[in-house]
């Protein structure tokens, strides 16, 4: 038996009443225990899609199902399927975490009792047990943003839309938020991100889509997506400075040294990189390390959101 | 969302509208009591032997029930457009807006919140205008039911000016601007039988007169207006206000794109 998806959406709309069109018919499909990026530039219509689904922002037209609840008909079972990560702070800050945790819980239906169990498994599995009475305007950056996902978590959501969670986090936490997001996708949960770290995605999601300029323009899985990529450039640290490439490499296509230390080669998809290593060792020359420019799923993007294949 | 899940929703936005006004008691429970502690001693101590007898009662017993409720409808008001207002200001209207809760369990949680407060800060200013004299009491039922629905009424008002407030100017601009001048011409100082007839008439406009005679009644046994009247306006505003947030909610003026 093929379970409902977890977020249907068809033909989604949306134009402001200044009459900027944020959405031109968004057609898109999240299965259940799907790890989904929803990328884009800002502006690209990923927060609107992300508001249409929060109750945040009216859609003009198009269809929204969140497991087998219509928004239209039924969006007050649609919500309780769904936890909301925002990008921006949105708790008061004058309230310490516990009473944001546990009042959330509280709009959700849940008991007190039971909504203090919660809120004592969440705000430690997240490290802010030490922090739960303490206001939450003298909370850093990053314990902020997982009291957001603690408060997302409270009525134990089957779908977790995360909003650009890791924004201003340092990487120590972010890894470790990831590991985080990885064992509760792991539970069950159905996870939509949006990020601008897109190694984030890259390392996280299971399935990419692409909006750009509120169309979708690319929807499929990541490991599809990145068979996409035609070229990647490595970078190549040379143990001993070299003041120049060697004549004969000095005009070949993709080489090019970028500092006495640096050299950088692009190679095409499948290429061999042992035939790198060869030819420097050819020519005396000794690479001590080697790592990909960019983020692959970053290269791919930059190039569908600015090459027009849009 | 069934009923027990509405009920815990509701709980949960009264327990914090409360303890979020407790939090701040020095800015929400203290200044009424200072003020109408002021009003007592210069009106009723001072001036009020001057004035004499209020249609046949002293003058401090006479403006007690109005200073009451002066500070009930302040206060109820002022609690939820500023708690409004902050959630919107805030963002963190969103908590609700992102979860089930039904629009009118928001709007009653917030306006009992009001409620809370404004009826707290009638039961604290009425113990205080005790020790400036003696309290009488003609009727404890249309005591607390014009005290709980003026605090009702005004918390709904609050309510439509957290609304459409934009910035926290705007949250002061009906208070300082319309609701003073109307409470002090509901007759909390005066009865409007001293006034020429036809500011007699220009004062029967004034919603809040309304409720100042069906409260001072509760206390005294007097009134300038007929009870059956105060409480079915009372009760049509109440019924307007709360109609009109609900659409406003439904709509999602102000908090939905």
């Amino acid at each position: 038996m093929t379970r409902a998806p977890a977020l249907t959406m068809s033909d989604l709309r949306k134009t402001y009443a200044n009459g900027v069109v944020a959405l031109k018919g968004i057609d898109l499909t999240v299965a259940q225990g799907d790890f989904f990026a929803l990328l884009g530039r800002n502006g690209a219509g990923k927060s609107t899609v992300i508001g249409i689904l929060c109750s945040l922002v009216n859609k003009t037209a198009g269809k929204v199902t969140v497991f087998d609840a219509d928004i239209d008909h039924d969006f007050a079972r649609a919500k309780s399927y769904l936890g909301v990560v925002p990008q921006e702070f949105n708790f008061s800050i004058f309230e310490t975490p516990w009473q944001i945790v546990c009042n959330q819980a509280g709009y959700y239906g849940i008991g007190r009792a039971q909504a203090k169990r919660r809120a004592e498994k969440y705000l430690t599995q997240l490290g802010l047990w030490d922090k739960r009475n303490d206001i939450t305007r003298a909370l850093s950056g990053g314990m902020k943003r997982r009291l957001l996902i603690a408060r997302a978590l409270m009525h134990e959501p089957r779908l977790l839309i995360l909003d650009e969670p890791t924004a201003g986090v340092d990487i120590e936490i972010r890894k470790s938020m990831w590991e985080y997001l990885t064992r509760i996708n792991q539970s069950g949960v159905t996870i939509i991100l949006t990020t601008h770290y897109l190694e984030e995605a890259e390392s996280l999601c299971r399935h990419v889509a692409i909006i750009d300029r509120g169309e979708l323009v690319e929807n499929t899985a990541t490991g599809e997506l990145l068979e996409k990529l035609q070229m990647e450039t490595y970078i190549l640290d040379l143990a001993a400075p070299l003041a120049e490439l060697p004549p004969d490499l000095r005009g070949r296509p993709g080489w090019r040294l970028k500092d006495s230390a640096t050299l950088e080669v692009d190679m095409h998809k499948g290429g061999n990189v042992n035939q790198v290593f060869a030819e420097l060792a050819l020519r005396n020359i000794t690479a001590r390390g080697m790592r990909n420019k960019t983020n692959r799923l970053e290269r791919l993007f930059l190039d569908m959101v600015n090459e027009g294949k849009a | 969302m069934n009923w027990a899940a509405m009920r815990t929703a509701y709980a949960t936005i009264v327990r914090k509208e409360v303890t979020r006004f407790m939090r701040i008691w020095q800015q929400t429970l203290l200044p009424p009591v200072m003020t109408t502690s002021l009003y007592f001693v210069i009106f009723g101590n001072l001036i009020g032997p001057r004035i004499g007898a209020m249609e046949g009662h002293r003058y401090i017993d006479f403006i007690v029930p109005g200073l009451i409720l002066m500070a009930v409808i302040t206060n109820a008001y002022a609690n939820v457009s500023s708690s409004f207002f902050s959630a919107k200001f805030q963002r963190s209207i969103e908590e609700l807006q992102v979860s089930p809760t039904p629009n009118s369990i928001i709007l009653l949680g917030y306006v009992s919140g009001g409620v809370v407060r404004g009826v707290l800060v009638g039961v604290i200013v009425a113990a205080v205008s005790s020790l400036f004299g003696q309290l009488s009491a003609h009727s404890y039922a249309v005591m607390a039911s014009v005290i709980v629905l003026t605090a009702l009424l005004f918390s709904l008002g609050g309510f439509l000016n957290g609304v459409f407030a934009r910035t926290f100017d705007d949250i002061s601009i009906v208070p300082n601007f319309i609701l003073t001048p109307l409470t002090y011409l509901g007759g909390i100082f005066y009865s409007i039988k001293l006034l020429p007839e036809f500011w007699q008439g220009v004062s029967h406009i004034n919603p809040i007169l309304y409720m100042i005679n069906a409260f001072r009644y509760g206390f005294l046994g007097i009134t300038d207006i007929h009870l059956g009247v105060s409480y079915t306006l009372i009760l049509l505003f109440t019924a307007g206000l709360f109609a009109l947030n609900l659409k406003l909610l439904n709509d999602g003026y102000g908090i939905r794109e």
